[in-house]
């Protein structure tokens, strides 16, 4: 096991309260494991994601535990989390096109971000060359500013410099929202030739494109207000999901393959409940078809199938 | 980026053709016929001088002329290098009477402004380090730009020039001296140089620690810093890089606050008697000497200019973006 | 729309009963009761506006009659003692401050409104007028203001605290021009900014009704930083000897009190109120700034 996540609760400090984003959240991830994240905005994806590298100022850790090849992760103290950054655990973030200091060549950059991490630029010069050529990019943006590049471009240079150290687990936040359909393509195919290569061990991909996800991610797991509703390979949530909420997202989803949006999607009726005070039970149970008095109770993620875990009292 | 330059100096050449429109419109448009009470006023007792400057004036008016024909005339005579004649030194030219004040008000002016930008910036910058710093940094910052100058002039003018005794209040050196080279000249020259120079200094320090401050906290919230925090790079490099790149926007900033510290630097003067421009102007006012004073007002225009180009230039060479830029770059 | 940065879609749904307007007015006003630099700032701006406002009506001398003995320290007759020649201090300050705030509102209001209309016609309307506003707002961002002021006053034989203002506020609007023209330029191509134009309503009403409040909090700070900019620039004018002929003024106070040797004669009791006076009316609007800026500003909130 790469990756085990038990029972993780971060939530959000506002005025009004506490904002329940990730309210006890279990799950494994295997070696070699690509997992695609989705569900809709606002469901707990983005804030998975920060939680297992670094959280906001607003963010809190509130219980539940994180455990990276048998190491325990102590995502709650930020000081503690350094020595996992980037060497372990690695991010290529939301806002790729700006996460470079637009002041620095991008060599010099690296260099500095290097040696900060107690890694000698020199013996990895040669490693950083290669994996650009590998995204198809000339060493020589090295010696180019941020402005100088293209956004594919940047976003290619991000990738190459997150996953530099080799790190246990990647976390990819929305990493193609931002790019054109056949971008979007390459950056995912490279990324799963980063695993394939060992550069990567296991990745987390966050996403709301479900489609995307289906061709490259090895499982998928579907989140729902702050809950997992679902968790199994990709062709098993798209083709046989059990969870009704699951059920309906696909349902919602253009014919899977397909990259033309063909008229409207049909929307779910109803919006997911506010997590400032989340109602008890099954969060999915006010726009659930199937739901009945058993749903006040919080159904637990149980294996179904061999693989295959969801969170509903009627799959169980 | 050539256009960005060339775009600069269009703007400023036209300030400055506005800048001699506006010379020599006041004298002429403003209500109350203000060259005869110029005439009338002008404190010259010697009948004989009088006499002399009033054909002097009907001469360089030349009001009997159609408009377009002063105004032309105007123009050729600055090029000439000709400001006219003062009324209260008179007969010298007024270029001359500026040119022996200006060194005075550079020599405030420029380590002034130097100083209180690259201190004013490091201590914005170490402001936003923690909340307490920040806390008191930010209110005392905003308090200073509020401070009138010659408020600060004379605040410390009588703490530590009367009451404290340690530095003299007037004159730009011991009126026992005649400038020369001596050890002796150029201390009193700096001890007479030290408190307008003080006074100047900290009341632009607070702007430019407060822009800073709030540059850098924008900084350092964005995707670049967050990026690199979420890698583990310390708290120390990312700082370092926030702090680069803040100073940009400062160095606009330089050029922008220019006006205001000039205004400064001649109000401190005053309260010194510190023979600069800034008491040639009092003095000017004084005597109602309109042809200095003018002339005073097209030499710091034209100061200003200068500077704001330079500061467009560097600020052209330091951020690699626009250098990028300029250079064709490539992509 | 959500103030919960990162996690959208949940602060939002949270809130929903409530209306939106509502809700961030209310929001608004919770942050205000509890930011101490807006609550200080406010205070200390209205404590000095009341001396300016009533102050008069309770001083029963008149600013610049020779009413008491001459070069008098504080004391329980004349709380701020009197000048070289007799005039009372407190008097002249308690008048200063009152035209401290006519300079701020005729000197900061003219800017304001020259500004704001340069940046809202080059904001909205671009293209070619937009090019042109901007060669201006450059020119006379460019000319030291001061300077300029000194030699347009210097020729008018008889000032007053109006003409000050107006010359103040035609010199001094630029960087309020960009401001606002930025801000404009935003919100001009918001969706409800189009329907408004697709639906043809004239320029002036698109701005007035549709943009301007939309950066409202944005335009109140930028009137008070030039409120701010316009005292310290009439205390220099004033300073100099240009200020308003035979008025009272904190700048005044300061000019005659160097030009009569205070310094020389130890009498700080003279040009340390009105300078104080300046610098803390000044200064408490800048920190009240700040405090409105945390208070709109979503992003400066803390928690």
């Amino acid at each position: 096991m790469t990756l085990r996540v038990n029972d993780l609760k971060v939530y959000y400090q506002t005025l009004r309260g506490d904002v329940h984003a990730l309210d006890g959240v279990t799950f494994d991830l295997a070696d070699g494991e690509i997992m695609g994240l989705a569900g809709e905005s606002g469901c707990g994806k983005t804030t998975l994601g920060k939680s297992l590298i670094r959280l906001d100022s607003r963010m809190r850790h509130v219980g539940g535990t994180v455990e990276l090849d048998g190491k325990d992760v102590p995502v709650g103290d930020d000081e503690a989390m350094v020595p996992f950054r980037y060497h372990e655990i690695s991010l290529i973030p939301q806002y790729a096109m700006s996460a470079l200091n637009p002041t620095r060549k991008i060599g010099r950059m690296v260099n500095e971000l290097l040696r900060a991490r107690g890694v000698r630029p020199a013996d990895i010069a040669d490693e950083l060359k290669r994996r650009l050529e590998l995204v198809g990019l000339d060493p020589d943006v090295l010696d180019r500013f941020p402005i100088e590049l293209s956004g594919g471009m940047k976003q290619r240079v991000v990738m190459v410099i997150s996953t530099l150290l080799n790190p246990s687990l990647l976390i990819a936040d929305e990493v193609t929202s931002a790019l054109d359909v056949s971008t979007q393509r390459a950056v995912a195919e490279s990324l799963v030739e980063f695993r394939d290569r060992e550069y990567v061990k296991s990745m987390i991909f966050v996403t709301h494109d479900i489609s995307l996800v289906y061709q490259m991610a090895d499982t998928i797991m579907v989140m729902y207000a702050g809950h997992i509703v679902e968790k199994a390979s990709a062709k098993t949530v798209i083709n046989e999901p059990r969870h009704p909420y699951t059920q309906m997202l696909i349902g919602a989803l253009p014919e899977v393959g397909s990259t033309t949006v063909q008229g409207r999607l049909e929307g779910i009726p109803g919006t997911p409940p506010g997590l400032l005070d989340p109602p008890t039970g099954c969060r999915f149970k006010d726009r659930c078809p199937l739901a009945f008095d058993k749903c006040s109770e919080r159904p637990p993620l149980v294996e179904i199938e061999p693989g295959h875990w969801a969170a509903c009292w009627k799959t169980g | 980026m050539w256009r960005y330059i060339g775009r600069k100096l269009f703007v400023y050449l036209l300030t400055f053709i506005v800048a001699v429109t506006i010379n020599w419109m006041i004298p002429r448009f403003m209500p109350g016929d203000p060259v005869r009470s110029m005439l009338s006023r002008a404190s010259v007792g010697d009948p004989e001088a009088l006499e002399r400057m009033t054909n002097y004036y009907n001469e360089v008016f030349g009001l009997d002329q159609p408009l377009h024909q002063q105004y032309l005339s105007f123009w050729s005579g600055l090029f000439k290098g000709d400001l006219g004649i003062s009324t209260m030194l008179y007969p010298q030219p007024v270029l001359d009477i500026i040119l022996r004040a200006v060194p005075y008000t550079l020599g405030l002016l420029i380590p002034a402004i130097l100083l209180s930008w690259i201190i004013g910036n490091r201590f914005g910058a170490f402001a936003a380090r923690s909340k307490v710093l920040d806390n008191t940094v930010l209110p005392v910052g905003y308090i200073l730009t509020a401070t009138p100058y010659m408020w600060l002039a004379l605040l410390l003018a009588w703490s530590l020039g009367i009451v404290a005794g340690v530095f003299p209040v007037a004159g730009g050196y011991s009126y026992s001296l005649r400038p020369d080279f001596s050890w002796m000249f150029i201390s009193s020259l700096l001890t007479h140089w030290f408190l307008p120079f003080l006074s100047l200094f900290i009341v632009a320090l607070g702007g430019w620690a407060i822009g800073m401050r709030n540059m850098i906290i924008y900084e350092l919230e964005a995707d670049y810093a967050n990026y690199l925090q979420a890698l583990g790079a310390p708290r120390r490099l990312v700082r370092r890089y926030a702090f680069r790149n803040a100073m940009l926007p400062q160095i606009t900033g330089l050029a922008v606050q220019l006006g205001t510290i000039i205004a400064g630097a001649l109000l401190t003067e005053i309260v010194f008697n510190y023979p600069g421009l800034g008491t040639l102007i009092l003095n000017s006012l004084n005597s109602r000497d309109f042809f200095l004073l003018q002339g005073i007002f097209l030499f710091v225009v034209v100061g200003v200019l200068i500077a704001n180009f330079i500061i467009d230039i560097v600020y052209v060479l330091i951020d690699p973006r626009t250098r990028v830029q300029m250079t064709g770059g490539s992509s | 729309m959500t103030n919960v940065a990162g996690a959208p879609g949940t602060a939002d749904a949270a809130g929903a009963p409530e209306p939106a307007g509502e809700r961030k007015g209310s929001e608004t006003l919770h942050f205000a009761r509890r930011n101490p630099k807006l609550l200080i700032g406010l205070g200390i701006v209205l404590v000095f506006l009341l001396i300016g406002v009533i102050g008069p009506f309770f001083v029963s001398d008149s600013p610049n009659d020779y009413v008491g003995p001459k070069s008098r320290p504080p004391n329980g007759e004349y709380w701020l003692g009197t000048n070289t020649f007799g005039q009372d201090i407190w008097a002249q300050f308690v008048y200063g401050v009152r035209a401290t705030f006519l300079i701020g509102v005729f000197g900061g209001g003219v800017a304001f409104l020259i500004g704001t209309a340069v940046g809202f016609v080059a904001g909205y309307k671009g293209g070619i007028i937009d090019e042109i506003l901007n060669m201006l707002t450059n020119v006379v961002l460019v000319l030291p203001a001061l300077v300029v002021l000194i030699v347009a006053i210097a020729y008018l034989d008889v000032r007053g605290l109006f003409v000050q203002g107006v010359f103040i506020g035609l010199t001094t609007w630029p960087w309020a021009a960009r401001a606002v023209r930025s801000q404009a330029l935003s919100l001009a191509t918001r969706d409800y900014v189009d329907l408004a134009r697709l639906s043809g309503r004239r320029t002036w009403k698109i701005i007035t009704t549709e943009i301007a409040p939309n950066m409202s909090s944005y335009l109140v700070m930028s009137f008070i930083l030039l409120f701010g900019g316009a005292v310290l620039t009439a205390a220099g004018l004033d300073f100099i000897g240009l200020g308003p002929s035979n008025g009272v003024s904190l700048g005044l106070m300061l000019e005659s009190a160097v030009k009569w040797s205070a310094l020389q004669l130890g009498m700080w009791w003279w040009f340390i109120p009105p300078g104080l006076g300046i610098t803390v009316i000044v200064g408490s609007l800048y920190i009240l700034n700040v405090g409105l800026d945390e208070v709109f500003n979503p992003k400066l909130r803390e928690l």
